[in-house]
């Protein structure tokens, strides 16, 4: 099995399909990858350049940290600032900025932050340390919402009395929605989420074709997978078509992963949610259900954060929509670099600023 | 630098910390070596150059897979001075040590750091000891530094690299960092990879002996490769390129950055040296290194070139070039 | 949003559904609860810490079959209409056999 995955980087087989891209796009197209894990391994392997002048890759608002509202941020450094609370969060929510401070900055300053790869290690921690009470932030779409769900699951079988999760968990298809309903935004085709399609399957995503008549190709994160994404999409233009393709088939089958959606609706419901940079889009939230309130932070650790506030100037939302890139803002590599980041998409390890910063020459001084 | 406190990233061997060295500690300091920022610092003494470095441990936990706190501290420091040229040979130990922390643990260390001093072939000739109250110390922190001294006519330095040098690498990328990430709490894998931590003076010894116009030695520790290649970069202001497929890495190390999402040239290593040298002594340095303790796995990874000043690539597989940045802060395990 | 690995199960569940996995010789205990079906041997996609679907390995066999093809065929094509034609053709057809569709 191992030969047969890394086939799917080999550069041969890339090669050759970014030669049948390039027959098959004639005219010019702008896809965006909605997925900030695209937006990595586009930029990453140096796929980009290997485009066709008629194919344009634009970065979407498929990063979960990229799209948390300050607000949210905020309202997990008040919990994190309480007392007795154990704040774990996945790492990649550590130097997302807030409106004053990070999460990275809160642990300097001898806040208990602790950086978990899985919600059930949080478990573990407040098994360790009954005299505090562990939150666990939850971030992410629906590829980690199920995760989280069964650990809010796991945390009630094991009557857990000092542990509550922060759901600032988004869902993506309605999110598609209102990108597609911009008028600024003008996407040709879509590049969808590969693993967020593991858990929902492709149906959720049929509307893109029959309400919109625009293409789209759930995809895998491999060069050879996101080269193949592109040529099936570039195909569809060319033949006037205009479907739900899934090119990551061994990982993604139409019905998605029902238990795993189970488990994701047993635990939350939907709710409206804010999106960094493109504001409040209906249903796209999940929050704790009422029968889970017992471990729900926003009522186990109740706290008044002080007003959000946005930095002048900090595109992110332009960015995030592909109506902007990275090094048109103003800005980008100047008062906003990795190491001092001023919105979201510079800081988090796949948003789109990063990604161009970190591995392409634009922009920088 | 625009933060007011000390966070953990500015010791990461990052960007961060490469500001806080620049405007903190080169600016108050002004010292004409120390501005060069190499890994130990040519000094003339009445018939001879020393080579003088230091280097503090803070690492925890203090026991991991391949390694302890004291083998990396006598390791660092060797290997800090032997990038100068010289022959290590004195080392002074500071300790401070936590109210509270076992004795067997400090014998422990001890005992680590005479086994490789003595491999190293260098003395440990000085040392002193504090303790502080229980809270304030994770433990211990070890401090070493040492003294070498710099063969006649060598100038090695960080900013003699030129356009058309080749570039080597010692062995393989990130065992020790991912040893020490496979111990740490909310995060636990199991793995067979242990530290690399290992005294590479011996190694550049037989390298100097082959290829005798090296230009620099330079190990990748805090920051992994990136931090070392753009700071090679930056001094010396050249471009240096990596062909992705020649860098050695082990299996258990890659699965283990695609589980954890981390980029193995921003891996730390204790046991792994780069060498630039002219192109036509690459052959004759890379033999020297394979033949040398530590080097088995020895290997050309890239080239450089005049410019762009200061940037470093990667080449990958596929033809694309990108670039290979340096750390920002930690490393942390990411799931997106 | 979406680092999920190829994980190989080494262990059989135990009561609560974990196992033990292997990533290139990494090991690591990762839940089964979102993947039923999974067994010992299989071959599963993991996201933190969880087994979020089970790898087709056949169907990856074949879809890397199909895209090696790309071009071959392109090929093939080239030398088939170069041999059958008086006039050589500028126009290639791409066409290949079709990729799974939903």
């Amino acid at each position: 099995m191992t030969e047969v995955l890394d086939g799917f980087r080999d550069p041969e087989v890339a090669s050759r399909l970014v030669e049948a891209i390039a027959e098959t796009a004639t005219a010019p197209c702008k896809l965006m990858e909605v997925c900030g894990t695209h937006t990595m391994a586009i930029a990453k392997h140096g796929l980009r350049d290997l485009m066709p002048d008629t194919v344009t890759l634009l970065s979407g608002p498929g990063c979960p940290v990229c799209v948390t509202a300050n607000a949210d941020i905020d309202l997990a450094i008040e919990m994190a600032r309480q007392p007795d609370v154990v704040l774990a969060t996945f790492g990649d929510m550590m130097k997302v900025p807030g409106s004053y401070s990070s999460l990275a900055k809160e642990k300097a300053d001898g806040r208990d932050v602790r950086v978990v790869y899985s919600p059930l290690d949080s478990l573990s921690i407040a098994e360790a340390a009954p005299d505090k009470h562990v939150v666990f932030l939850g971030v992410g779409f629906e590829t980690t919402a199920p995760t989280v769900a069964l650990t809010i699951r796991e945390a009630a079988r094991r009557g857990l009395p000092n542990w509550s999760a922060l759901s600032l968990h988004k869902t993506v298809p309605e999110a598609l929605r209102a990108l597609v309903n911009d008028p600024e935004v003008q996407i040709t085709g879509f590049i969808l989420p590969g693993h967020v399609s593991t858990i929902i399957g492709a149906e959720p995503y049929r509307f893109l074709a029959e309400e919109y008549g625009v293409p789209s190709v759930i995809t895998g994160f491999e060069p050879v997978d996101v080269l193949q994404g592109v040529w099936m999409l570039a195909k569809q233009l060319a033949e006037g078509r205009a479907e739900v393709e899934i090119a990551y088939g061994r990982g993604v089958n139409a019905e998605g992963n029902p238990t795993a959606v189970a488990a994701m609706q047993q635990a939350f419901q939907p709710t409206d949610a804010e999106w960094r940079g493109i504001g409040v889009i209906p249903g796209t939230g999940l929050a704790l259900r009422p029968e889970f309130s017992r471990y729900d932070a926003r009522i186990r650790v109740p706290v008044s954060p002080p007003d959000p506030r946005e930095i002048k100037g900090c595109q992110c939302g332009d960015v995030l929509r592909g109506v902007t890139l990275p090094f048109d803002c103003a800005l980008f590599g100047r008062a906003c670099t990795p190491e001092h980041p001023v919105g979201p998409c510079m800081v988090s390890s796949e948003g789109s600023c990063a990604a161009y910063y970190r591995y392409t020459d634009y922009g920088r001084a | 630098m625009r933060e007011d406190r000390i966070l953990l990233a500015h010791g990461s061997g990052g960007t961060m910390m490469k500001e806080l060295i620049e405007e903190l500690f080169v600016a108050e300091f002004g010292d004409e070596s120390l501005r060069r920022l190499d890994d130990a610092a040519a000094l003339r003494f009445p018939g001879a150059r020393l080579a003088f470095s230091t280097d503090t441990y803070v690492v925890s936990p203090l026991f991991f897979p391949g390694g302890d706190i004291g083998r990396l501290a006598v390791c660092g420091t060797v290997n800090d001075v032997a990038t100068s040229g010289a022959r290590p040979l004195y080392l002074s130990v500071g300790f401070i040590l936590e109210e509270g922390m076992a004795v067997e643990d400090l014998r422990r260390i001890l005992v680590s750091m005479r086994n490789a001093a003595s491999e190293a072939g260098v003395r440990i000739v000085t040392g002193d000891t504090k303790v502080v109250e229980r809270g304030h110390g994770d433990g211990v922190y070890v401090n070493t530094a040492g003294v070498g001294v710099i063969p006649e006519g060598l100038d090695l330095s960080g900013s003699h690299c030129r356009p058309g040098d080749t570039v080597l690498l010692s062995g393989t990328l990130g065992d020790h960092g991912i040893a020490v990430v496979s111990t740490r709490e909310g995060l636990s894998f199991s793995t067979d990879i242990l530290s690399d931590a290992a005294p590479l003076n011996h190694l550049v010894a037989e390298v100097l002996g082959s290829a005798p116009n090296v230009r620099c030695f330079r190990d990748p520790t805090r920051g992994g490769l990136a931090s070392t290649l753009n700071e090679l970069a930056s001094a010396s202001g050249v471009s240096i390129t990596v062909e992705e497929g020649a860098v050695p890495v082990r299996e258990q190390v890659r699965g283990a950055c695609e589980m954890l999402g981390y980029d193995v040239f921003q891996v730390a290593n204790e046991g792994k040296m780069v060498a630039v040298v002219p192109a036509e002594e690459a052959e004759a340095a890379l033999a020297a290194m394979r033949r040398a303790p530590y080097g088995t796995d020895a290997a050309i990874i890239g080239q450089v070139a005049d410019s762009p000043a200061g940037r470093v690539y990667v080449r990958t597989a596929f033809g694309a070039t990108r670039i290979m940045d340096m750390l920002v802060g930690e490393q942390l395990p990411r799931i997106c | 949003m979406c680092l999920a690995i190829p994980a190989k199960i080494v262990s059989e569940p135990n009561e609560t559904e974990m196992a033990e996995v292997d990533i290139l010789g990494v090991r690591r205990r990762v839940s089964l609860m979102m993947t039923p079906t999974a067994s010992l041997g299989d071959y599963v996609l993991v996201h933190a810490g969880f087994a979020i679907q089970v790898l087709d390995e056949a169907f990856a066999a074949e879809s890397l079959a199909m895209l090696r093809e790309i071009g071959i065929k392109n090929a093939d094509d080239l030398a088939a209409e170069a041999e059958g034609l008086a006039e050589a053709t500028e126009d290639v057809s791409t066409a290949t056999p079709g990729i799974e569709v939903s």
